[in-house]
């Protein structure tokens, strides 16, 4: 059995034993936290034995899975996907600590839920067969459906209703168009076999926008964004960082390696209208989160804002952009899981969300706002913390393409600093706002471990990059070479 | 040509002699629970479920009853499911119908007779035979729906399923009639060279396709045949509901096959065109009027329409533009849908079952309220099956669905493409009901304390019901390539 089987397997294997077995919660925290970093260990490896001299598949397993459609089970990662296999496994530990003491109500299905569905998105990012990658990116919908419904706010049903359908909508759509690439390649669903196929361009339009519907609802980009805040304020802590943290880049990294590999034509002739709606995102959204009250609403429109960014990066087809959407990808992934992180660390004490019912935290909670501060200053993007490279590159990128698209890009520095640092504001400083405010005490040693992990993860990625950037470095110029060639058939 | 070859039809012998001999045998029964009755049953089911398994094993096509009777690989495969299926519905049925004074020995003997009737349907060759096939079961059916003759809402769905079930039946053998007169042959494959011949009146023919899609959509369930469907669902007793719900849809299945396929084959142009209608027909309005039940037992028969009409789908692109192609994985895609469909069926009624008690039919959605917490076991159980008949991965239900977009991709008609489009935005409607009840049984606090009381042999049927929902979809490999075997073999003769 190969790293990526043993990445993906032990958690879900895990995750069903503790929800058939472990009924005693205690056995079962401790269980979790015991796979979670054995799973993350397991994926470490893969960092240390990665090439980062080639654009092919490594770590690849392939067996036969399926034989009457020709499906195999083939796992493999390149820079692209190499590393939100450790990502999702990281952020997966951080998740069972901050349940630790949080969740009383059937912790062993809680733990169960977050490890099986920690093993599906690692399966996500490794799939090379398509229809493997079809049943992960679906089979995460039914853990997370019920992590919204069973743990959640007032309105989970609501929520996880929206969240399950929407997502549902959009990939089924890309079930038609996979079936329809199964046929056109003559009978196979490998991925590595469709980028090199060649496609008329109405069939590339079609296959586009199925998979486009399919990524953009996951992103999500404006407008089908509209379920991602409902989830992320009824969600339970824990839901709330796996979607923003990994959920949301399973759609993101939909994009790299089905979208613009396999219909390049199509990517080119529709760029345009990506860049639209993903700049609309950064704009617009950005000032609807402006408005927001609540906490958990404001980070998730901060959420998809940055998601915007991405897209933004991927379409303008050029390596700064392409790299720069990645590395924000997952310098994202630890910022927005911190914010969450943080807001839960005040919820868990205050049971309210609401920006108003706080103020002056930093007067009875020090340390704890020392990290708040640092993680919103990663948001806006301060140079020195992670979420300062993407931008960065992103936009150097736009520029040299198109100065005007750059600029209007570049308002995200203004906007995000806008939302995130008012909430600041509004939340920490100031003199204590309420008895609740002034009652508070400090965090305890399990939350100041697991915001001081991501502390150190987000600063390491501020200050050096360069591991990152090198590992996708060979991909991306392999991706934009595949791009750049039609692939409509020779008149 | 003359031949008897009576091997060929043992099962169905072993099945007519057992069910006079359960029906004398249990005149002597005295046990309160009719163990002996029960267990009788139980093992001639498994003999003929191994005759069944070994005919297949064997793999030939045999020709028997100077040609009323085939035994191919279909029919066994179909047979041995419909016995398993059987098997496992008296398993869920009898301590439920101990508990409510409906246990006689009747049960069995026309469960028997019905599976009789269906293994008679799945061998048929003759128009007669099949016709024959058709009211054995149903009538023996009718008798079991009325089993509970005391109860209003049985009675209705009784009487309900008896006056629609022969008219359906009436349609079907008025359509057979016409086909005879046309081609002046009972035989299926005389028929079917007749119509190759090109010498037939296609309007008589036509009708008389009709007619026989009529009744097979009465038999199936599917939209507009589908009135009886959630009344007699609701109205038998659950577990009359799971004898019918589960074998009779193989059967059903089965002689669409045989009379459609392998007999008009030459007429598919004109039978393709009514089923999708009968399929577009019973997907929108299964799946939009499911939502409104709040009667489980009634959902599910609304689901079961809108599933049966997916599965239509299936046999509908075996053929374009009067060309066979492909045609062996496109009906196999229906024939996996239809057995995994039954095997999650039979798991969803058994549910029913198993959370009732005397004196309280768990049937309406918010009796399951909170089962999650009553028993985490059942209700993941339960989630899979609802998973699975909304498709999703990693269940069953969603390579059968798979299966089925594939063939009507695969024909690459813009028509049925498009048509593969609809049924995925129709099935999403779908979701929405059935993740209703894993939100019911989730997220909902339990209304209702008392303990689940099952017995461990119901316990452990329904662990490896959901288990085999599960494996299937994990490795759904196998049994595809059964179907495909099957399928190829039926078509080939």
């Amino acid at each position: 059995m190969g790293l990526l089987s043993l990445a993906i397997w032990l958690p879900i294997l895990s995750g069903v034993a503790l929800l058939a077995v472990v009924r005693d919660p205690g056995t079962a925290r401790w269980l979790a936290l015991a796979t979670a970093l054995a799973s993350f260990a397991v994926t470490l490896p893969l960092i240390s034995g990665f090439d980062n001299g080639t654009a092919a598949m490594q770590f690849v397993e392939r067996f036969d899975w399926i034989e009457r459609f020709n499906v195999h089970y083939h796992l493999g990662i390149d820079g692209l996907s190499l590393w939100f296999v450790p990502l999702t496994a990281f952020i997966t530990v951080i998740v069972v600590i901050s349940a630790w003491e949080v969740i009383t109500d059937r912790v062993n299905q809680y733990m169960g839920a977050f490890l099986i569905l920690s093993g599906l998105m690692v399966g996500v990012f490794a799939a090379l067969d398509g229809l493997l990658f079809y049943v992960f990116f679906e089979a995460t919908l039914i853990p997370m459906y019920l992590i919204i419904g069973v743990w959640g706010g007032p309105r989970r049903v609501y929520a996880a209703f929206k969240f399950f359908l929407y997502t549902l909508a959009g990939s089924l759509l890309m079930l038609v168009a996979l079936i329809f690439l199964y046929y056109k390649s003559g009978g196979s669903f490998d991925i590595l076999t469709w980028h090199k196929l060649p496609l008329p361009m109405n069939a590339q339009s079609l296959l586009f926008f199925a998979f486009f519907l399919a990524f953009a609802v996951k992103v999500p980009m404006w407008p089908v964004h509209t379920w991602l805040p409902d989830a992320h304020v009824e969600a339970p802590t824990g839901g709330s960082v796996v979607l923003a943290a990994i959920m949301l880049k399973l759609g993101c990294y939909g994009f790299l390696r089905f979208s613009l590999p396999i219909t390049p034509d199509a990517s080119h002739h529709w760029a345009h209208f990506v860049i639209a709606l993903s700049l609309i995102a950064v704009v617009y959204i950005g000032f609807v989160a402006l408005v927001q009250q609540d906490m958990k609403k404001l980070v998730a429109y901060s959420s998809i804002a940055h998601m915007g960014f991405v897209t933004f990066g991927f379409f303008i087809f050029s390596e700064l952009g392409v790299s720069g959407g990645l590395v924000q990808m997952i310098s994202h992934g630890f910022v927005s899981g911190a914010m969450f992180l943080c807001i839960g660390v005040l919820y868990d004490r205050v049971h309210s969300r609401e920006i108003a019912a706080y103020g002056g935290v930093v007067n009875t909670m020090p340390k704890f706002a020392a990290f708040a501060v640092l993680f919103a200053m990663a948001n806006c993007g301060l140079p020195g913390t992670a979420g300062f490279v993407g931008e960065w590159m992103v936009i150097l990128g736009a520029v040299k393409t198109n100065f005007w698209l750059g600029l209007i890009a570049a308002t995200t520095l203004i906007f995000g600093a806008a939302y995130t640092l008012w909430m600041v504001k509004r939340v920490y400083f100031g003199a204590v706002a309420n008895h609740h405010v002034g009652e508070l005490t400090d965090i305890n040693a399990r939350e100041f471990g697991m915001l001081a992990l991501l502390a150190a993860a987000v600063l390491a990625m501020g200050v050096y990059p360069k591991p990152f950037t090198d590992a996708m470095h060979v991909s991306v110029d392999n991706l934009l070479k595949q791009v750049a060639v039609s692939k409509l058939p020779a008149l | 040509m003359n031949q008897m070859n009576w091997p060929a039809v043992y099962p169905a012998i072993v099945l007519l002699a057992m069910a006079c001999v359960v029906a004398m045998v249990d005149l002597w029964v005295t046990h309160p629970k009719r163990l002996p009755t029960y267990l009788l049953t139980q093992a001639s089911l498994a003999v003929v479920a191994l005759m069944h398994l070994w005919a297949f094993n064997a793999g030939d096509t045999v020709y028997a009853m100077q040609r009323m009777v085939v035994a191919d690989p279909m029919g066994h495969l179909l047979g041995l499911f419909a016995t398993l299926a059987v098997m496992v519905s008296l398993v869920y049925a009898q301590p439920y119908v101990a508990e409510r004074d409906m246990l006689k020995g009747e049960l069995f003997t026309l469960s028997l007779f019905s599976l009789l009737g269906i293994d008679v349907m799945l061998s048929a060759n003759n128009f007669l035979v099949i016709y024959l096939g058709l009211e054995l079961m149903s009538l023996s059916l009718y008798a079991l729906v009325a089993m509970r003759r005391d109860h209003a809402d049985a009675t209705e769905a009784a009487m309900k399923y008896f006056v629609l079930g022969a008219l359906a039946s009436g349609f079907l053998l008025y359509g057979l009639s016409m086909m005879y007169g046309a081609t002046g042959s009972l035989e299926i494959s005389e028929v079917f060279k007749a119509i190759g011949t090109g010498q037939i009146n296609k309007s008589v023919m036509i009708l008389g396709v009709v007619f026989i899609v009529a009744g097979l959509g009465f038999k199936l369930g599917a939209v507009p045949f589908h009135m009886w469907v959630p009344d007699v669902y609701q109205g038998a007793p659950t577990a009359v509901t799971l004898l019918l719900g589960g074998a009779p849809k193989l059967a059903a299945f089965a002689i669409t096959i045989r009379l459609l396929v392998e007999g008009m084959l030459g007429l598919a142009g004109d039978w393709q065109q009514m089923l999708v209608v009968l399929s577009v027909g019973s997907m929108l309005l299964g799946n939009i009027v499911a939502i409104a039940q709040s009667n489980l037992k009634r959902m599910l028969a609304y689901s079961s329409i809108a599933q049966m009409g997916f599965m239509l789908l299936g046999l509908c692109s075996g053929v374009v533009y009067d060309n066979t192609i492909s045609a062996g994985n496109s009906y196999a895609s229906s024939m996996f849908y239809i057995v995994t469909y039954v095997l999650t069926t039979l798991g969803t009624f058994g549910m029913v079952m198993l959370l009732s008690r005397p004196g309280f039919e768990a049937e309406e959605i918010g009796d399951l309220a909170g089962l999650a917490k009553r028993s985490p076991w059942f209700a993941l159980v339960m989630t899979i099956f609802m998973f699975s008949l909304a498709g999703l991965p990693p269940t069953v239900g969603f390579y059968a669905k798979l299966s089925v977009l594939q063939s009507l991709v695969s024909t690459n008609v813009p028509g049925f493409v498009y048509l593969a489009v609809a049924a995925v935005v129709l099935s999403l409607i779908g979701a929405y009901y059935y993740l209703r009840v894993i939100k019911v049984m989730y997220f909902d606090e339990p209304v209702d304390s008392r303990p689940i009381v099952s017995t461990p042999s119901v316990r452990a049927v329904m662990s490896l019901n959901g288990a085999a929902v599960l494996a299937f979809g994990i490795l759904p490999g196998g049994l595809m390539t059964l179907c495909v075997q099957a399928i190829v073999k039926a078509l080939a003769t």
